[in-house]
């Protein structure tokens, strides 16, 4: 062999060896990303050993550690998603259906397509802050002081709307859904866009109208992509806490929302029902980060426990989307 | 009996269309009716943006009716923020204590100790991203890419208050104190900014690896083909010809997740504490613009004072930073992205 060509073996060799390098490199990012999320399970799954039992999710919170539960987290985290899912449901697939279906690709479509990718950039403490000065002060229309309630009589009890609606649950439902309205638009435009356009002409071909066309076509072959869409954004919801704070959740509360703890307490007293989205509330978010501030080491393992929780209804949310997803994909075949 | 017949299924056909006559114009009327409805559902999204400039603006800079009377019929000022601090002191002033007698409104504490927060995250997100991401993309089988993409995935979607526990309970005393106060003789905060930038680099890991990732594999096979042709090892294609195709998409998935880290909030709140000082110690306590928002809300402030109407201000601050990173972003993936026919 001549010299050259001792030479490029050699340089051949060592490229290889950098290429052999730098795939493990890759190999042990990927690897200890994983690690830090089992690491991160595995340490709140031990913190929480031993504390998750049914006091924990029966009881109310309490100053002694082994007398507290997370079940007006509990309550409070269930009604606001609930609330969140009604204001978001139909306002962001109505305006993802606008944008997909109706709107011509004018100035202020493109304004409202800019505007949500950077809407969705906005930090959640930001939400918040729209939050209490909207919702909760009503932009100091009605001064705290002078404010009145307004009274509708229904026919199981009074609904009693506070105005302005003060530190409510309602007012921290509203602060949620706007929070995830441009994930859930967004979400709905690709489900949406992903139906083929052969639907839409067979059916206008049919003599059908623009809305029955979207109605009875085109919305239900977009719902397994819109209802995942939708139920991710409600887990992100579930595990928002900083807007929270903001809009004024109270970090202790011993009682649900309208005192409603139980779901017989529903039947048996329907004006529980509608005290509740005006009443003060506590999430489990809240109630986790209340636990980490406290001095008390037990109170670690209560934290804890409610992450573990809360990390457990997150699963089944992700799981629910996951399966809705493949059966989707399994059924339609365009 | 025919005629009967012919006037019974005369009878039936005008019915159905003068139905279907009478209906028209309802059925515009009802279909313009939903398309307007339609029309408000995106428009609650202009509407949400306008709300948001509207708070931080009309509490942060101009008041457009700064006087109000209070509960007892007295007239108290609730001038904005800009109103009574000048702008020259928020930006230049060392000292941020409007909680204190002495008050003082320079945001630089609170912008460095985001910054080093953001700062410790990117150095930890962003290779860790990027690496993962090229291996999903060049190295992985797809089986394997099927199994770890969606577990890396559920890093982003574990709440950031179980992320600022973990900083809390195990990072600083399990990682950062035998590390850095008993082997290097550094004093270790029981809250510090190490911490939290550790855990929100870790919260980012998932944004650049999906988005990355994305980008990545949309570069067309014949370029890396070309590549090997010309002898290049995976390692040459990778970094040399894959990377470079695919960097606006990389830049932007960078700015997103620091733009994300900078508006993260409850990990830093928790991990980090609040003290408001311009350090560049990471093991000590740090307030960021985020964190000071969440414990001015959860103290009681008096509405309308100069302590509330400071986190409107240090709220524009902040929505203004992630604005221009988003927009940069967007622009940069915009503006020179490659196109593949």
């Amino acid at each position: 062999m001549s010299d050259q060509q001792i030479e490029y073996a050699a340089i051949l060799k060592r490229r290889h060896r950098i290429s052999t390098c730098f795939e493990w490199v890759c190999r042990i990012a990927t690897g200890s990303a994983l690690l830090f999320l089992a690491v991160l399970l595995a340490g709140v799954i031990w913190q929480a050993w031993g504390w998750l039992d049914t006091q924990f999710l029966t009881g109310f919170d309490s100053r002694r550690p082994g007398k507290a539960g997370l079940l007006a987290g509990l309550w409070g985290t269930s009604w606001l998603i609930f609330f969140t899912a009604i204001f978001t449901v139909p306002m962001g697939v109505g305006a993802a259906v606008y944008l997909e279906e109706y709107a011509t690709d004018n100035r202020f479509t493109r304004l409202i397509k800019l505007n949500l990718s950077n809407l969705a950039g906005v930090p959640s403490i930001v939400y918040g802050m729209l939050g209490v000065t909207a919702f909760v002060r009503m932009f100091g229309m009605i001064s705290a002081a002078d404010g009145w309630t307004l009274a509708v009589s229904l026919g199981i009890g009074t609904l009693e709307i506070p105005l302005p609606l003060g530190r409510c649950l309602l007012a921290g439902s509203f602060t949620l859904s706007l929070l995830i309205l441009p994930v859930v638009i967004i979400a709905s435009q690709e489900a949406l866009r992903a139906v083929p356009p052969s639907i839409r002409h067979a059916s206008y071909a049919l003599g059908a109208t623009e809305w029955q066309t979207i109605r009875h076509q085109v919305l239900p072959a977009a719902v397994p992509g819109i209802a995942t869409g939708i139920i991710l954004a409600l887990s992100r919801a579930m595990g928002e806490t900083a807007p929270l704070i903001v809009v004024g959740a109270m970090s202790y509360v011993a009682f649900a929302p309208g005192n409603l703890d139980t779901p017989m307490a529903a039947v048996q007293d329907p004006q529980r029902v509608l005290d509740a989205p005006f009443d003060v509330f506590t999430s489990i978010t809240i109630q986790i980060t209340n636990w980490i501030e406290q001095p008390k080491e037990e109170f670690q393992n209560l934290a804890a426990a409610g992450s573990l929780v809360l990390l457990i209804l997150l699963v089944i949310f992700n799981a629910t989307a996951i399966v809705i997803r493949n059966r989707a994909q399994k059924k339609i075949s365009w | 009996m025919s005629t009967a017949s012919t006037s019974s299924s005369d009878a039936t056909l005008s019915k159905a269309t003068s139905s279907l006559h009478r209906s028209a114009s309802l059925v515009r009327l009802k279909e313009w009716g939903i398309r307007s409805l339609l029309f408000l559902c995106a428009a609650v999204s202009i509407l949400t943006t306008l709300g948001i400039v509207a708070v931080l603006f009309s509490n942060a800079i101009y008041d457009v009716s700064p006087r109000q009377v209070g509960p007892n019929g007295e007239v108290r000022t609730n001038e904005a923020f800009f109103q009574q601090v000048s702008l020259t002191e928020f930006v230049f002033e060392t000292r941020w204590t409007p909680g204190y007698t002495e008050k003082h409104f320079g945001i630089m504490p609170l912008v460095c100790g985001t910054l080093m927060i953001s700062g410790i995250a990117a150095l930890i997100g962003l290779p860790i991203g990027l690496c993962s991401a090229i291996y999903l993309s060049e190295y992985a089988v797809p089986r394997t890419r099927a199994l770890i993409k969606p577990v890396l995935e559920i890093l982003a979607g574990i709440p950031t208050v179980v992320y600022g526990y973990f900083a809390l309970v195990f990072v600083t005393p399990y990682i950062l104190k035998p590390l850095f106060q008993d082997l290097l003789g550094f004093n270790v905060g029981v809250f510090n900014a190490a911490s939290a930038g550790i855990v929100v680099g870790i919260m980012i890991i998932p944004m650049i690896s999906s988005l990355s990732e994305d980008v990545l594999r949309s570069v067309p096979r014949s370029l890396r083909e070309a590549a090997y042709a010309l002898g290049s090892t995976k390692f040459d294609v990778s970094t040399r010809v894959v990377v470079p195709a695919a960097l606006s998409g990389i830049i932007a998935s960078f700015l997103l997740a620091i733009s994300r880290a900078v508006g993260e909030t409850m990990a830093v709140t928790i991990a980090a504490g609040q003290t408001a000082i311009v350090t560049a110690d990471p093991l000590r306590s740090v307030a960021t613009m985020t964190s000071y928002i969440v414990n001015v809300s959860k103290g009681d402030a008096v509405i309308g004072s100069i302590e509330e109407k400071s986190i409107y201000a240090v709220g524009l601050t902040l929505f203004l930073m992630t604005l221009v990173m988003n927009i940069i972003s967007q622009f940069v993936l915009r503006r020179f992205r490659e196109v593949y026919n």
